[in-house]
């Protein structure tokens, strides 16, 4: 029982109250409408968002919204001056319904729109198609989440992520499964989404590689909640771990349902199920099942515990998964356009590759395909019903070599950790 | 073998929990010629009201499946009225116009009813809170919830009772009269007014006690869940003949063991050519093949009445 209005309205509120006293920024919190400075033109910049708020996904779509508004209003609160005029930046908030077809009616809404730079897609199957459509209209887009490799090897400039992709997260996956947890007969299950099926086989590799005999590859999809049939024929095989790719709203249900039908075996996903909501979900049936979630834990992040307060206060709703990266990923645009001294989509995205920008998430600076450079990736365990970290492996380059996996660490020496600015300026996207 | 038993105990519980959503709409359709697109969301409302009210109660210290008795109370009567008020203000008005307006209205209340309960439940998954005994029996090696048992049964019953009403008292002779033909029902001194609303009352009730099954039986409720579930039930009422409650039962639980049966062996018969995620195109090739051979479905009467 919400009410958004009143909650929107007070969020916005809060916003400015939060950035009035938490921040060293001189300008004192001042209302709404920001009076511009009589001499000096002003611009409104448009960047748009595209998240599913629709349909299954709409927890983890508002809350990638939510994510990247926050950027924006503190963007809006330090009164920017770009290429000498002050600038608003105004987020267009849309709703691609985790549906391809969708991405694409929206991405095209958004160019129309005429934005200057895209923070989105959500999912991998929504950002992949949109990606094209940004590209031919030379429009820079920064997803928060899309994992799938695809997305930044289809040769578009204007590509990034701020997030280790699924080749990085899979190999990971598959080789804790075999190695730390002795897996040896494994059954997988995806979603048939292009990030469900991306971790999967990636997993499926690596597993392979790590010794691990695939017994049963089973497929569902991201709107079923019944999987007893899967399931069952799972049980007959009797594996030792199950791999799902797929979001919490799937995972949640699955590990009850394996309870239900007396199977012992332990879970294992990657960061669509690596959520609060999954706990909630499964309950007690949760217990024990490992999940894997790109960089590094929200209360480890260079900024995670000033950010957990920060949205809280702003939106009154608790951080479901995304919504730091969101916020990095505008925040890197917003950045981009300052060194640009200019927010044209052209001028700015030239900036992009050389970006060193102290994230909430990590030191993000990408590589010449867009991807994040010495991203980590933290496996975890369902403890009492929290995720709780396990060990933190980083420091691979992001398109994931075998070498990769050498750099196991402790928590404490994780490779996204405050390392050393990396030294970005040559790198040129193709 | 045991893995056999459990895919036939997978379908049977999904089944009944088909059978029960499809009738709502086989209901309809028998009597007004009407599919009623809106039945899936008053599923959706009835778990959610349900689920509402067993989280208040859930703390109360009252045995589990009393709480969950009290959120079936609750959502029963809160799923009737809605049921009522849909037909009063979507459909009646339209009762004479072309049909595809009817249709129309129908998706559009489908789509409003679930915005609604976006805005007043959240985009959040609700969970069902573990309050009902995780008990339950081995059967030749399968297992099975009591939960579950008790969906089986309880549908059993429903059904049952419904075909007592339908086939053994005056309401049930004056729907038959109706659904045969409105107007001289009407001149027979039918109101056909009240027998319209009643079977709207009649088939929202179930759709309230369907969606507390689903909640409980998959510990989850959520805004969107009345789409797929709808979607599958209508199919399951077109396979077993729409317009006809007996069909609709048998459409519902052949549905759930055909999914299920598929999911379980498609990808050994194939030889791992075909895989689970073609459950639903199996499900779905055998309703071509049904209406290929019996347009009206497996037990549906002749189309050219109605038409």
């Amino acid at each position: 029982m919400r009410f958004p209005v009143k909650t929107i309205s007070l969020a916005v509120a809060s916003a400015f109250i939060v950035f009035g006293c938490g921040k060293e920024a001189p300008p004192p919190p001042k209302a709404e409408q920001p009076a511009a400075p009589p001499a000096k033109p002003t611009v409104t910049v448009k960047i748009g968002h595209s998240s599913p708020l629709t349909g299954p996904q709409a927890h983890l779509g508002k809350d990638n919204e939510n994510g990247a508004r926050l950027a924006i209003e503190e963007a809006n609160a330090k009164k920017l001056e770009i290429g000498g005029a002050m600038v608003t930046f105004e987020l267009l908030g849309e709703d691609d319904q985790a549906d391809p077809k969708q991405g694409t009616t929206v991405a095209q809404k958004l160019i129309d729109a005429k934005v200057n730079g895209v923070v989105g897609h959500l999912n991998s199957g929504t950002t992949i198609p949109a990606s094209k459509l940004y590209a031919d209209a030379g429009i820079p887009q920064i997803s928060p989440s899309a994992t799938n490799p695809k997305y930044t090897q289809q040769g578009f400039k204007t590509a990034y992520r701020v997030m280790a992709n699924d080749e990085q997260q899979g190999k990971v996956l598959g080789d804790y499964a075999t190695k730390q947890l002795a897996g040896k007969k494994i059954a997988i299950v995806d979603d048939r989404t292009a990030y469900g099926q991306g971790v999967a086989d990636e997993f499926e590799k690596a597993a392979k590689a790590g010794g691990g005999a695939i017994v049963a590859r089973e497929f569902t999809n991201d709107k079923a909640t019944d999987f007893a049939a899967i399931l069952t024929k799972i049980k007959s095989k009797k594996p030792d771990l199950i791999m799902y790719g797929g979001m919490d709203a799937q995972a949640g249900p699955m590990a009850q349902q394996l309870k239900k039908l007396g199977v012992k075996s332990r879970m294992i996903f990657a960061d669509g199920g690596c959520t609060t909501e999954f706990h909630k979900l499964a309950g007690d049936a949760g217990e024990g099942h490992y999940c894997s979630l790109p960089g590094l834990p929200l209360e480890k992040m260079p900024g995670g515990k000033a950010f957990i307060d920060k949205y809280k206060a702003t939106f009154n709703l608790d951080i479901q998964l995304y919504a730091p990266y969101a916020y990095d990923a505008a925040s890197v645009m917003i950045d981009a356009m300052k060194r640009a001294n200019s927010v044209e989509p052209a001028k700015y995205l030239a900036e992009l590759p050389k970006t060193a920008f102290d994230g909430v998430t990590a030191k993000i600076a990408f590589d010449e395909r867009g991807d994040v450079k010495d991203a980590a990736i933290t496996l975890y365990q369902a403890k009492g019903g929290k995720w709780e970290a396990l060990e933190s492996i980083g420091g691979a380059p992001a398109p994931a070599q075998p070498a990769a996996m050498e750099g196991v660490s402790g928590m404490s020496g994780m490779g996204a950790a405050p390392a050393p600015a990396a030294p970005a300026a040559s790198t040129e996207k193709k | 073998m045991d893995t056999f038993i459990q895919q036939i105990i997978n379908g049977l519980v999904l089944g009944s929990i088909y059978a029960l959503v499809a009738l709502g709409y086989t209901m309809v359709y028998g009597i007004l010629g009407l599919i009623n697109f809106a039945h899936g969301e008053v599923v959706m409302i009835g778990a959610l009201t349900a689920l509402t009210v067993i989280k208040l109660l859930a703390d109360s210290g009252l045995p589990g499946t009393v709480v969950v008795l009290i959120g079936l109370l609750a959502a029963v009567p809160v799923c009737m009225a809605l049921g009522f008020t849909i037909e009063r203000i979507a459909y009646r008005p339209l009762r004479n116009a072309p049909r595809l307006a009817p249709l129309i209205t129908a998706i559009g209340v489908s789509i409003v009813l679930q915005q609604l309960a976006m805005i007043f439940w959240g985009r959040n998954y609700h969970a069902f809170p573990p309050i009902l005994p995780a008990t339950g029996r081995d059967i030749g090696g399968a297992h099975i919830t009591d939960v579950q048992i008790a969906i089986v049964l309880l549908a059993v019953a429903i059904m049952a009772g419904l075909m007592l009403l339908v086939n053994r008292t005056r309401l049930g002779r004056a729907m038959r009269a109706t659904a045969e033909n409105p107007q001289i029902a009407g001149l027979m001194g039918v109101n056909i007014n009240i027998i319209i609303s009643a079977t709207f009352l009649i088939g929202s009730a179930l759709a309230a006690v369907a969606g507390v099954m689903v909640s409980a039986n998959y510990s989850i409720a959520h805004y969107h869940m009345g789409f797929i579930l709808g979607l599958k039930a209508f199919t399951a009422a077109v396979l077993g003949g729409i317009g006809n409650l007996p069909g609709a039962m048998l459409g519902g639980v052949l549905l759930g063991l055909i999914e299920s049966l598929g999911a379980g062996y498609i990808g050994d018969l194939t030889g791992g050519f075909l895989g689970s995620h073609y459950q639903d195109v199996f499900a779905f090739f055998v309703l071509i093949l049904v209406l290929v051979f019996r347009p009206s479905g497996l037990m549906g009467e002749k189309v050219s009445e109605r038409a």
